[in-house]
């Protein structure tokens, strides 16, 4: 039997795909720019200084994570009061260890120098894009990682005019900023259809992130949701190839 | 400036989110990827979509999931994320601009 969907060229450099990379980040960048610009009007008004929304920016680079953190931020840092942002920031970023393990089949020739670091541009938006392109057989690893500078470096400027026009940016709502991720991820769910058969994960991924939101306080209905839909896939065997025709 | 208890509770908040981006390819190193394991990994990216949105769109109102929708719809005619996200980001602004809550 031979399974040539399944083979895919392992993973090589070549600058000729940092910009089609960068190309296929593009839909993400007003997102990204303004989702940042709101986080940095959050910050300001929670009195933050801007040499420290900065550093946060750079360092833990996950917008929805510091969103979460700073809208919950303590009066008072304690030892206890910084444990429950470790915790917050793990349960809303522990999606991030199923992006990069999937890019494994993929980076996992590469020397461990280059794979390891690359992992840390690891965002919703550019494993998204890398996983579509890697879908369509690419291999260079310049994809990802040239779209996923050009994301970090968005995301470290977005903040700046936030946070000095944050009385203009008081409420991010009104200009549709909370729909930037959820339209960029209904966006990438249809080109990933492909057929009623493989959409079955999906759905008990969407029912058990349902379940789990209701019960559970804070976020871990997203990796609840994802560990589900996954071992669902997991436990569906393939059906068996009908006789006589073999089209595929 | 910088404050140095807030730099602490940053340093923690990066420990956390870099474990989990390095954890997760660490830990694939010692699977073997199996025909199962696969089908696994092909389901995780529209099961995480799913599982981050859909309480997100429920639990958001009428305005964020009609938006939505509307971003869903224009991908399936225009094949194009950019007008989605732009799309959906102009629907829900015009929504709540015309008193529409949530």
């Amino acid at each position: 039997m031979t399974a040539p969907k399944l083979i895919k060229a392992p993973a090589y450099w070549s600058g000729a795909a940092i910009m089609p990379g960068v190309i296929a980040i593009g839909p993400m960048l007003p997102g990204t720019l303004a989702f940042g610009m709101a986080f940095g009007a959050l910050c300001a008004q929670q009195h933050f200084s801007l040499a420290e929304v900065e550093v946060m920016m750079a360092f833990v680079y996950g917008g929805l994570s510091q969103f979460v953190a700073v809208q919950s931020w303590p009066d008072h840092l304690t030892v206890s009061s910084i444990a429950t942002l470790a915790l917050l920031t793990l349960t809303v970023n522990i999606r991030f260890a199923l992006m990069s393990a999937s890019l494994r089949p993929w980076f996992g020739t590469l020397p461990r120098w280059q794979a390891y670091p690359s992992m840390l541009l690891v965002t919703d938006g550019g494993w998204l894009a890398a996983t579509r392109y890697r879908d369509h057989g690419g291999a260079d690893a310049w994809f990802f990682v040239g779209g996923g500078i050009v994301l970090y470096f968005a995301w470290l400027v977005a903040a700046i005019p936030g946070y000095l026009l944050a009385e203009q940016l008081t409420d991010p709502k009104k200009y549709g900023v909370d729909l930037a991720m959820p339209a960029f991820y209904a966006a990438m769910l249809v080109p990933a259809w492909k057929g009623p058969r493989l959409a079955i994960p999906w759905v008990i991924a969407g029912i058990v992130a349902l379940i789990v939101h209701w019960l559970l306080p804070g976020w871990w209905f997203i990796i609840a949701g994802a560990l589900s839909g996954a071992a669902c896939a997991g436990l569906m065997e393939p059906p068996p190839p009908k006789h006589g025709h073999t089209h595929e | 400036m910088l404050r140095s208890d807030v730099m602490v509770a940053f340093a923690v908040m990066t420990a956390v989110t870099v474990a989990a981006r390095l954890g997760g390819y660490w830990l694939m190193g010692y699977v073997n990827v199996t025909p199962r394991v696969r089908r696994m990994l092909d389901a995780l990216p529209g099961s995480i979509i799913v599982a981050a949105a859909l309480p997100v769109a429920v639990n958001g109102g009428p305005v964020v999931m009609f938006a939505i929708i509307a971003a869903i719809a224009v991908t399936i005619i225009f094949r194009n994320d950019f007008i989605a996200v732009i799309t959906g980001m102009m629907v829900a602004a015009l929504a709540r601009g015309f008193g529409f809550g949530g």
